[in-house]
């Protein structure tokens, strides 16, 4: 099973606490892998924060189809950094040649684009190295996009933080959000895009659980998307579908929930604004989603929520102090990095609700 | 002694043998009573009895006439097999045998000089069903635990009406980070997944349709159920179109529109909407025929109803005047829509066919979006009346045509736009519940079923030529006649009281369905939890082959 946890924090917080966060609930998942995105990037990526960043890994081969790629497409690299690797002998992990983290600037011509064309440009860019380096596996290509880094590999979570040099905080490589999971997903492949978090144009996502609509759910987002691809796991499809949702069509959050688990009818014919919320339950019904479910994700303006499935059968938990918030699968998680916080505050959210956390740190509770 | 012809009809030619113990018979006469069809009578035999009477034998013989009851031997007055003889008779003494040896086909034929009709389902018999080589084989366990049947609750409900793309619903954010709706949207009804359909007061009894009609509010009313109820194309009780009971009703149109000015003309006194409207443009159980009603049943009720003289009714083939799919959902759709000023959902019903597909990616293209569901009704479902051969020869089937029409809405992604409705022999075995769930998980949203609803009450015809007099007016059951003497033998409370029970029954096992695969609402689609030992079936509906 999968454990999942969020750190949120005013504070640049180092990937050594999300180790930390999820090595405690280690019983709880398999060991078999460690995925994180780390958004509002601080350390050397600090100063540009405007400019989207590769994170990419990848054969030596892989790498000279990427930079012919983005050079033909008129990016110009501006920081390139790569972790100092620790190749002990004996640590259990599947590495890649090379793990590539670069900013780049936006090609010349899009000077004087919109935000939204920039968007487009980064996930067709994204798309289509994706694609260069899938023969052969001379890569995986997790994110483009500014100020947000992902790390994923296989193998035993401590031996990953031990080879990426991950469990001394320092301040060069560090962000206000990082989430994080210790699993690669064993119900189909191993594959290190099934690997949660998910990332698509600045939303995350990551879940513990199992979608047991994913036939539905993966059929209708197909076609909904050009970026709704690969489906390596069953918990892409809350990315797609939280993506959709909020960007696509513009919807305010808390429709989400509407959408992932709807009310029972019965409950609907009882709410004012039953013409709308059976309307959403009409034309996205395959996007419901059913079994348990924990699900966190992230807005590009980093706002971070976290809900449940409409049963409640996975646990998940908030924390916080003043200057952190803490979302995980299991409260031992939470006593290892906010040992002193005032625990009677933490929040067990019920399957109606959506707990969200603002910029400024503001926890919100809505009811469904 | 009467002189046999070699051509003359006797009881070996006929489909079904009268076995006769006149020993055990007390010439009572409830069997020759009972037979609607007139085919066994009470007759005089001569028998010649030898007996002695002295201390000594010493033969004599004796000639009696003794009343027996024999068989009628005729193509007219033929035994159907129903059973009621033996049903009413006290002593064991008279019963219907099959005739493996018949040979009504070809007799029939040569004496009548008219094609062969009858009502019931196909009679030619397949191999193993195949909804009966497929199971539901994704069982939740572990981790993505199974539900609670009788704890947890279920959203069991199905779409009737034009579903919006995403895109296309007319939401806007208002300052409080509300969705607000900013025009209408077509008229969507979620109802229960087995529409009760669609047969009509003519070709059903009114004691049996009104034993329908109140199983149906009672389930409503009483039971939380929402099921619906098609009127079959043969009009409504002016009573009941003016009754709050009519949102119950899916009322029916087809090529003959019987009934329908009795319809138009209550439509101002109507206090509630129907559940909707359904086109009926083919039926799977003799596509390409129209619906018959042969005139011995157009009784003066029907006619009343219906507004028409005693005289076979036949709906034509066709919609006359009706030459496109984009025509239908201009013209049908959009007045249907109209004259319900578009608070009531408009679907269609079509026989399966091998172009079911295109006509359902026309119109779930159609750009007006008023078209409320699609009915695809296969082979194997029953019919009051039709043609022999119709029945038997022609006809698709409806489980691969149901996911292909699925499969083309994936591919379109526009799966769930237009609700697919389908029927063909569903609970054929006696399990509807199973077979639906099956069909829902092939992508249907839901199915309807009519033979099931005549069997519930009592209907005695089965798939091997068992009875199927539909056609003829004289069903034994009292279901598919308008003579009050054989109508009234139907208690309608009872079967109204068969019906729901059966919901009931149905609601459970649905439940027990859900629950292993760990959804509470309908798993419309999720060809996953499907598994088949049968590797064509699997390859063809792209399920899983399990051995």
């Amino acid at each position: 099973m999968c454990r999942i946890g969020a750190i949120k924090s005013r504070n640049y917080t180092h990937p050594s606490s999300a180790l930390h966060l999820m090595q405690s609930q280690q019983k709880g998942h398999d060991n078999s892998g460690f995925a994180m995105v780390m958004q509002d990037l601080g350390g050397i990526f600090a100063e540009y924060k405007h400019l989207p960043t590769l994170s990419m890994a990848c054969t030596d081969e892989g790498i000279r189809i990427a930079e012919e790629i983005l050079h033909e497409a008129g990016f110009l690299r501006v920081l390139q950094w790569a972790p100092e690797v620790c190749d002990e002998p004996g640590l259990d992990i599947n590495a890649m040649p090379n793990y590539v983290f670069e900013t780049f600037s936006y090609p010349r011509r899009f000077r004087n684009a919109s935000q939204k064309e920039k968007e487009e440009l980064l996930l067709d860019t994204r798309l289509q190295l994706r694609a260069a380096l899938e023969d052969g596996e001379q890569g995986f290509v997790y994110s483009f996009w500014p100020d947000v880094i992902t790390l994923k590999e296989i193998g035993d979570p401590r031996d990953i933080g031990t080879y990426f040099n991950l469990w001394e905080p320092d301040d060069r490589f560090t962000a206000k959000v990082i989430t994080a999971q210790c699993r690669q997903n064993t119900n189909y492949d191993i594959v290190r895009y099934a690997a949660h978090p998910f990332f698509i144009q600045g939303y995350t996502a990551l879940a513990n659980g199992e979608n047991t609509f994913y036939l539905k759910n993966k059929e209708f987002q197909q076609g909904l998307h050009r970026g709704y691809i690969g489906f390596e796991s069953d918990s892409q499809c809350f990315l797609y579908t939280l993506h959709y949702i909020h960007r696509e069509l513009g919807w305010p959050l808390h429709y989400y929930k509407h959408v992932v688990t709807p009310l029972p009818f019965e409950d609907i014919e009882q709410r004012e604004d039953q013409s709308q919320l059976l309307g959403i339950r009409q034309s996205l019904a395959h996007l419901e989603i059913n079994g348990p479910n924990t699900i966190i994700g992230l807005l590009p303006d980093n706002t971070m929520f976290t809900c449940c499935d409409a049963k409640k059968l996975r646990p998940v938990v908030i924390g916080r102090d003043e200057d952190t918030v803490v979302i995980s699968s299991e409260v031992c998680g939470i006593n290892e990095i906010l040992p002193d916080r005032d625990w009677e505050s933490d929040i067990y959210p019920n399957e109606r609700e959506v707990v969200m956390i603002n910029d400024d740190l503001e926890v919100q509770r809505w009811k469904q | 002694m009467e002189a046999m012809k070699l051509n003359d009809v006797t009881a070996n030619d006929l489909p079904w043998k009268i076995k006769y113990d006149a020993s055990r018979c007390t010439m009572c006469g409830s069997c020759v009573a009972t037979c609607s069809f007139r085919a066994i009578e009470a007759k005089v035999e001569r028998r010649r009895m030898v007996f002695s009477e002295g201390n000594f034998p010493e033969p004599k013989q004796r000639f009696s006439a003794v009343p027996v009851i024999r068989q009628a031997k005729s193509i007219k007055n033929y035994c159907r097999g129903c059973g009621m003889c033996e049903k009413v008779c006290p002593n064991d003494a008279i019963k219907p045998d099959r005739n493996p040896d018949t040979r009504h086909p070809i007799v029939t034929r040569c004496l009548g000089g008219d094609s062969i009709k009858r009502g019931g389902r196909k009679n030619l018999e397949g191999s193993v069903r195949t909804l009966d080589r497929i199971r539901v084989g994704r069982i939740s366990q572990m981790t993505d635990p199974s539900l609670d049947a009788q704890r947890h609750t279920f959203d069991l409900l199905a779409p009737f009406g034009r579903i919006l793309p995403p895109k296309k619903l007319p939401f806007a954010t208002d300052a409080d980070q509300h969705l607000q709706s900013t025009e209408l949207t077509p008229p969507v009804n979620w109802i229960y997944p087995v529409i009760i359909g669609d047969m009509s007061i003519g070709a059903l009894s009114w004691r049996m349709w009104e034993a329908v009609a109140m199983a149906t509010a009672y389930l409503n009313e009483e039971c939380g159920i929402p099921v619906r109820m098609c009127s079959g194309e043969g009009g409504v009780p002016v009573r009941l179109l003016k009754s709050k009971y009519l949102k119950y009703m899916i009322l029916q149109i087809a090529s003959g529109h019987f009934g329908w000015n009795r319809i138009a003309k209550a439509m101002p006194h109507m206090v509630e909407d129907p559940a909707g409207i359904l086109i009926k443009i083919g039926q799977g159980a003799k596509p390409g025929d129209g619906g018959l009603l042969m005139a011995q049943k157009v009784a003066e009720h029907i006619q009343a109803i219906r507004g028409v003289p005693k005289a076979d009714l036949l709906s034509p083939p066709n919609h006359q005047g009706l030459y496109s799919i984009e025509e239908s959902v201009q013209k049908m759709f959009l007045s249907f829509n109209a004259a319900f000023k578009f608070r009531v959902p408009v679907a269609i019903k079509v026989a399966a066919s091998a172009t079911s597909v295109s006509v359902f990616n026309n119109l779930v293209r159609d750009p007006y979006n008023i078209v409320g569901g699609f009915f695809l009704d296969g082979i194997d479902g029953g019919t009051g009346a039709a043609h022999e051969v119709s029945l038997d020869h022609t006809g698709h089937p409806i489980v691969s045509k149901l996911r292909d029409c699925y499969l083309a809405a994936v591919t379109q992604g526009r799966q769930g736009q237009i609700p697919l409705w389908a029927a063909g022999g569903l609970g054929k075995t006696g399990d509807l519940a199973a077979d639906a769930f099956k069909m829902i998980a092939l992508g249907a949203n839901g199915v309807f079923t009519g033979k099931l609803i005549l069997q519930m009450a009592g209907c005695i015809g089965n798939d091997l030529g068992r009875c199927n007099a539909c056609n003829t007016g004289l069903c034994p059951a009292g279901i598919t006649t308008q003579e009050p003497a054989l109508a009234h033998r139907l208690d309608p409370e009872r079967a109204a009281q068969n019906i729901v029970n059966y919901f009931l029954a149905m609601d459970t096992e649905f439940k027990k369905l859900m629950a292993p695969i760990g959804n509470s609402s309908l798993p419309v689609g999720r060809s996953d939890a499907l598994v088949s030992t049968d590797r064509a079936v699997a390859e063809r509906l792209q399920i899983q082959h399990v051995c």
